[in-house]
């Protein structure tokens, strides 16, 4: 397998490091326990199009988001992470 | 049912192949069953057999979208074990244990269980302390463990580099009763068993939805079509995540790939099962001569039952380095499975928040060794709708209270086993 570095381009499997799920949102410090359970434990594992992190270790070091299928391993996109960052979520109004 | 014999064998011998009868029959879906088991590997049909045997419910099917025992009980190394660090663990894989020593007897059928010793190899003084903490916790288990020092390891294994390594074997933590099973055999022998007591056992039968009213369960869309369900068990490892998610329910764990690999024949040159401390490496060899081994997993989500080649190259260096006798042997084949890689690295056996819904699951890579045990206690937790005791510490609940059984200590991550 080869993974599309948005830096370096087309790169050996061997270069990279694994992230997991890039489609995680770290819940606010103070959100409810089951929201951080969900997020420390839990995963959707698709079997079809995953958006994952892997970050180029040794290559550019930079971290990316790969969209990649986990049956077929067909990669249908990829970008640096920074640009996939969602804003993280206001601090919930709950008490834990 | 024949019932299997010396004296089956000479008939079968002499009468010729017409003498011998399908081990299991090839039944049409009933419209309802009591239980509905989806997954027919090892685990499956071992619930279904100790559902009849123990729970005397025999209004069962097994449902398996491909053939039987295909996934991963036929991809798996055969290693029994049980020597494990956490009682959670311990328990449930040394009860394992003792109806594998019996197991041949039980099913009828010789599941060709061998207990050659299981021997981690230690590389560092760090490591022998380590082996020394889970020895102890296995003894006081009742479980069988001798810590050994390097000449112990060399009088066993003496063709191990305890030369030039680049990391030189201190001692090892071997379980005598540890060893190897055939595994196609587990399969097809719970299956025999299961289907003389009346089970069904339905191959090419995929599961493509979980039927509910309010919160329970009333069958599996199926592409057979429909099947009713009072309760259904999922025996599915590998893809737990998509059963569970026709129930609109999430996993705390991923599927990954792990690979496999068998050599060609060779005379008898390892009689024990070997793994490499340093490293990630174990090998034993088979009853034909091929030396069995495997190592990492291919470290990302994956449903493709098929590896890379970076983890070959791994796999076999570091197999090298422990063996560097083996550098001549030629690989016969190696295959890939998925594994439901669980977030603490045990697995999950109970009760999923879903009425009549249960789950045996998250067995990263050591589902094979638990088959009977497993099959055992889910038996136990459907047909009571409760865990058995060996089996609460297992439950999908403990990653919200957090008594994760983490027997590396090491935090969630979808990597142990």
């Amino acid at each position: 397998m080869r993974l599309p570095c948005p830096w370096c381009g087309d790169r050996d499997l061997n270069e990279f490091g694994y992230g997991g799920d890039a489609t995680l949102q770290r819940p606010a410090d103070d959100a409810p326990m089951k929201e951080w359970v969900d997020y420390v434990f839990f995963r959707d594992n698709p079997r079809g199009s995953h958006r994952e992190h892997w970050q180029h270790i040794q290559g550019c070091r930079a971290w990316i988001v790969v969209e990649r299928d986990t049956l077929t391993h067909e990669i249908t996109g990829s970008w640096p992470a920074n640009e996939m960052v969602v804003a993280a979520p206001a601090k919930s109004e709950v008490t834990p | 049912m024949t019932h299997y014999s010396i004296f089956s064998l000479v008939k079968g011998a002499l009468c010729g192949p017409g003498a011998w009868s399908p081990a299991w029959r090839e039944p049409e879906p009933k419209a309802e069953y009591d239980v509905v088991i989806v997954g027919a590997g090892g685990h499956g049909l071992a619930t279904a057999y100790y559902l009849a045997k123990e729970h005397g419910i025999t209004n069962v099917a097994v449902l398996e979208k491909g053939y039987l025992g295909g996934g991963n009980t036929g991809r798996n190394t055969t290693i029994v074990r049980s020597n494990y660090l956490l009682d959670g663990n311990a328990h449930l894989y040394e009860w394992s244990m003792k109806l594998w020593e019996n197991l041949s007897h039980d099913l009828n059928y010789n599941v060709m269980f061998s207990q050659r010793g299981v021997l981690n190899l230690a590389h560092s003084d760090a490591q022998m302390d380590a082996f020394r903490r889970r020895g102890n916790s296995m003894r006081l288990n009742g479980i069988d463990a001798e810590l050994l020092d390097r000449e112990g390891v060399r009088a066993m294994v003496p063709h191990l580099n305890f030369e030039d390594a680049r990391f030189p074997i201190y001692g090892g933590l071997l379980q005598p009763r540890g060893g190897t099973a055939r595994h196609d055999a587990v399969a097809w022998g719970f299956a025999r068993a299961a289907d003389s007591r009346g089970i069904d056992i339905i191959q090419n039968c995929e599961v493509t939805g979980i039927r509910r009213e309010g919160n329970r369960v009333t069958g599996v869309e199926t592409s057979r079509g429909f099947i009713g369900a009072k309760k259904i068990g999922i025996a599915v490892a590998g893809n737990s995540s998509r059963l569970a998610a026709m129930a609109g329910l999430r996993l705390p764990m991923e599927s990954h790939l792990l690979q496999a690999f068998v050599s060609e024949a060779l005379k008898p040159v390892i009689d024990t099962v070997v793994t490499y401390g340093a490293h990630h490496f174990y090998v034993s060899q088979s009853d034909k001569g091929s030396l069995v081994f495997g190592g990492d997993l291919d470290g990302y989500n994956s449903y493709a039952q098929r590896g890379n080649l970076p983890v070959v190259e791994d796999v076999i260096t570091a197999g090298l380095s422990l063996f560097p006798n083996l550098s001549r042997v030629k690989l016969l084949r190696h295959w890939g499975g998925v594994m439901d890689m669980s977030m603490d690295g045990s697995p999950i056996i109970g009760k999923l928040p879903v009425e009549g819904l249960y789950l045996n699951g998250g067995w990263c890579y050591g589902g094979f060794k638990a088959t009977p045990g497993s099959g055992w206690v889910f038996a136990h937790t459907i047909a009571n709708d409760q865990p058995h005791p060996i089996n609460e510490p297992l439950s999908l609940e403990r990653f919200e209270t957090g008594a994760v059984l983490d027997e590396k200590g090491a935090g969630p991550v979808p990597g142990h086993h």
